[in-house]
């Protein structure tokens, strides 16, 4: 970036959260919803960026994380918990799970590694689909209600949509924080050379677990804002598919790159939007368009500003 | 006899094959040892036995007198074992200041201190110190995986050094780079021998370099010692230029 | 005891036509380290290739299957090596990963929406006749599908391993850099493997859809099975991909009769797992060498 570039990047990054924080006001019902559902896929794409696009894993469960984190929310709000224990919750239930993922990861490698997480998630589908007693079968769980925080209600969508956002501003900036302490150096060295940061003092162990467990803690975040969010959550929405898109959006955006989940996410929660002109033909154009893009810039649109800088 | 590393009797085999067999010696604070030694002939196994890459058959490996036998590399590191590789081994896209920073940062405090630590984790000013010893301040904030063959080498020479390990074992740290550089190298390795007083082991095929180097020399030949002693007497040995020559 | 015969040879018959799926996929990914998740579309789409030969041009099956396969041959093996996978496979196994998964998405609703969301169903090549082999009551189709599936299965390990092409396709799966030393022409055998694919495809739909109709999304179900069949099987192995198909195959319908309908995926689930968790080259796989 050039020395202007640098200079305006923190003006424009204040300003783009101001007009995000906004933006609902001029929004339809529909709109703020597909705003907020944009907001809680950021927060799950942080979480697995940090798995892949920045310890080098390679997980293809993320929506087993975001299911985990639903359930837990809806169960508990059932049960009356305050949603400032829920999210909580939430993340350390997907935090432990994904440290249990993360074994696996220390025995396979690569591929091995996709086919686990994947089956991961197939499991976790099933446990959801099969054990009614808790989760509500097939059928799901219905009338999830919308948190309830120091007396103030966010049931209207517009106020739900700025609490999510909040979270996720403040989740980016963790995650900032992670990524610029020695925490940071060392998931990028596990990624780049395991070999050569076991023979500095870096235990790949304990560094790929961690990996795991904070992406999958995202998105357990992720999960009590999606349940309250669409109020009735079922087993379809948390299969290998929606994992497939989350990576997508990880991938398409620029892994291990800050803001590639949140452009990943707009590709991926807003172009189905955008494609509805096409009526019926819409995702049969949207799965040959990533074909295209993926053949046109696999390291993400945001690797296209790197080819205009060295050309 | 207990050096800071004596080495008794180690044996690998594979299958038939025995690449090392047999070999004792030890390295006394502060020295440098140099091995030489036709291609094959047990460098790089005796190296991968001592530093954890692979389980020796047989044998024992004492550091500062506790037994280290195939402990994992990541174990030797924490007790102050450095090594560099012969084939390049860096983070590719971390920058060389950050390359040398995650080489040092594991061996201060504990890992819930380093998350809310500086993110120089402290060693800032110890990687500028090196980065100014080694002359790569003009590539500092590169990647280190976009620097030349040379370049790379010196970073992965720096990172051994930043923990300031009591013995480093160097492989090959000569391949590849250019004679004006093997200059450098040479001046720098001495240098940070004398301020730092560690032990280093050093395989190399440039025997202008060892002699110039290394107080003592180890000629390895089909997995055994051939011949181990000053420099000097090591270059006039018979058995040593046969080995060389019959290769 | 008739009951689990008859459920042990619908078993093998649906493990096999898996298992010609499977193999699809070991040798895409040992010939390329493609990992395709489209596997199941690349099914679906000749199934409905030759619904169109049969119900828009009226075409007799067999004819329809040939144009079939020479449309597979060209889009699901040439096009798709040249186009998707040439410029993709040196950034890795996500970039092309995300790529299938595309594939499968347009597909999918490319057949949705350009011919129909409907359910077809499909002429089996076998005579609709039960016969009576000592007590066993068992269709034609279902014996046919078995022998058949395992045959092609045997006969492209026979390929593999005893024609010259099939060995120079091995080598370069196993080390490109040594077999180019060799002399052989690495790209090309890369474009076989793709072939073998598109043609194995072809004729698993040829076998699989009279039993799972013509549907859109019948490439779902097939593909995870096919997947688990090639991994439990061990998917650097062409033999194991047979072994892993019939398996899962047997034990979903064993455990669909005898435990529970609900956790019916679960067993070659839970299988799959402990394969990749315990002996992740698979069940005959040999295990890949670490680099260092």
């Amino acid at each position: 970036m050039t020395g202007l570039g640098k200079s305006l990047r923190w003006p424009v990054l204040i300003l783009a959260i101001i007009a995000l924080a906004v933006l609902p006001t001029s929004l339809k019902s529909y709109g703020v919803y597909i705003l907020t559902l944009w907001a809680v896929y950021v927060i799950a794409g942080m979480g697995l960026n940090l798995t892949v696009g920045y310890a080098g894993q390679i997980s293809l469960g993320q929506a087993a994380f975001l299911g985990i984190g639903a359930y837990t929310a809806g169960l508990m709000a059932k049960l009356g918990f305050s949603y400032l224990l829920i999210v909580p919750a939430s993340a350390s239930i997907c935090f432990l799970v994904g440290l249990g993922l993360g074994f696996p990861a220390l025995r396979v490698q690569h591929h091995y590694l996709a086919f686990a997480t994947l089956g991961f998630n197939m499991l976790c589908f099933l446990v959801f689909r099969n054990e009614e007693w808790l989760t509500g079968g097939t059928f799901g769980m219905n009338d999830i209600a919308r948190p309830v925080l120091f007396g103030w209600h966010f049931s209207r969508a517009a106020d739900f949509y700025q609490l999510t956002f909040g979270i996720t501003v403040v989740l980016a900036v963790l995650m900032a924080l992670l990524l610029r302490s020695p925490w940071g150096r060392a998931f990028a060295a596990l990624r780049d050379n395991p070999i050569r940061a076991e023979s500095v003092g870096i235990s790949t162990t304990f560094y790929t677990l961690m990996a795991f467990a904070i992406g999958a803690a995202y998105a357990g975040v992720a999960g009590a804002l999606f349940a309250p969010l669409v109020g009735f959550i079922e087993p379809a929405s948390f299969t290998v598919t929606n994992s497939l898109a989350m990576l997508l959006m990880v991938i398409v955006g620029g892994q291990g790159r800050f803001f590639g989940p949140a452009l990943g996410a707009v590709i991926v929660v807003l172009l189905p939007e955008w494609l509805r002109f096409a009526a019926d033909w819409y995702l049969a154009v949207f799965g040959f368009m990533i074909v295209v893009m993926m053949v046109w810039m696999p390291g993400g649109l945001l690797s296209l500003a790197d080819r205009w800088k060295r050309p | 006899m207990t050096g800071l590393l004596d080495v008794t009797d180690i044996h690998k085999s594979y299958g038939a094959i025995r690449a090392v067999d047999g070999v004792s010696f030890n390295v006394a604070a502060g020295e440098i040892l140099g091995v030489i030694g036709p291609n094959g002939s047990g460098k790089t196994t005796l190296f991968n036995t001592i530093l954890g890459q692979v389980a020796p058959s047989s044998g024992k490996v004492l550091f500062e007198g506790e037994d280290i036998t195939g402990l994992p590399p990541l174990r030797l590191a924490r007790r102050g074992i450095g090594r560099t590789f012969q084939s390049l081994q860096v983070f590719g896209k971390l920058s060389v200041r950050d390359n040398l920073i995650a080489a040092g940062q594991e061996f201060l405090d504990t890992p819930a201190r380093r998350l809310f630590s500086k993110p120089d984790a402290g060693l800032g000013q110890r990687a500028d110190e090196m980065i100014a010893l080694f002359k790569l301040g003009h590539v500092a904030k590169l990647a280190a995986g976009s620097l030349s063959y040379g370049q790379q080498k010196l970073v992965d020479i720096a990172m051994a050094f930043i923990p300031a390990p009591r013995l480093v074992l160097l492989d090959e740290p000569c391949a590849g780079v250019n004679p004006a550089l093997i200059e450098d190298l040479l001046a720098l390795l001495l240098q940070l021998n004398s301020q730092q007083g560690g032990s280093f082991i050093v395989i190399e095929h440039n025997m202008d370099f060892i002699m110039r180097l290394c107080g003592r020399v180890m000629c390895m030949a089909q997995g055994a010692i051939l011949a181990i002693g000053p420099g000097e007497a090591i270059r006039a040995n018979p058995a040593v230029l046969e080995a060389y020559l019959g290769d | 005891m008739t009951d689990l015969l008859q459920l042990l040879l619908s078993g093998v018959s649906t493990g096999a036509c898996y298992a010609l799926a499977a193999l699809g996929f070991t040798l895409l990914w040992q010939a390329s380290g493609t990992i395709n998740f489209a596997l199941g579309e690349m099914v679906m789409l000749p199934a409905f290739m030759m619904l169109f030969f049969l119900n828009v041009a009226s075409l007799p099956l067999a004819v329809a299957f040939l144009l079939t396969l020479v449309a597979s041959l060209l889009v699901l093996g040439g096009m798709f090596k040249l186009l998707v996978v040439d410029p993709l496979i040196r950034h890795g196994v996500i970039p092309l990963v995300i790529a299938t998964l595309g594939l499968s998405i347009g597909f999918k609703n490319l057949t949705r929406v350009a011919y129909s969301a409907q359910v077809f169903t499909f002429p089996s090549i076998f005579p609709d006749r039960l016969i009576d082999i000592f007590g066993l009551r068992v269709t034609v189709a279902e014996i046919g599908t078995a022998v058949l599936a395992c045959g092609v299965a045997l006969g492209v390990q026979f390929f593999l391993n005893r024609t010259l092409t099939g060995r120079a396709m091995q080598a370069v799966a196993q080390n490109r850099d040594a077999a180019r030393v060799l002399g052989i022409n690495a790209n090309r055998m890369v474009m076989y493997a793709f072939l073998v694919n598109a043609a194995l495809a072809a004729l698993t739909a040829l076998l699989v859809t009279p039993v799972y109709l013509a549907k859109f999304d019948m490439g779902d179900t097939l593909g995870t099975k096919a997947f688990y069949a090639a991994i439990i099987g061990g998917f650097n192995n062409s033999r194991g991909a047979l072994l892993g198909g019939v398996l899962v195959g047997v034990l979903e319908n064993l455990v669909g009769a005898y435990i529970s309908p609900s956790y019916k995926e679960g067993v070659a689930l839970l299988l799959f797992l402990l394969v990749i968790v315990f002996m992740p080259q698979g069940l005959l796989g040999k295990p890949e060498e670490r680099r260092v």
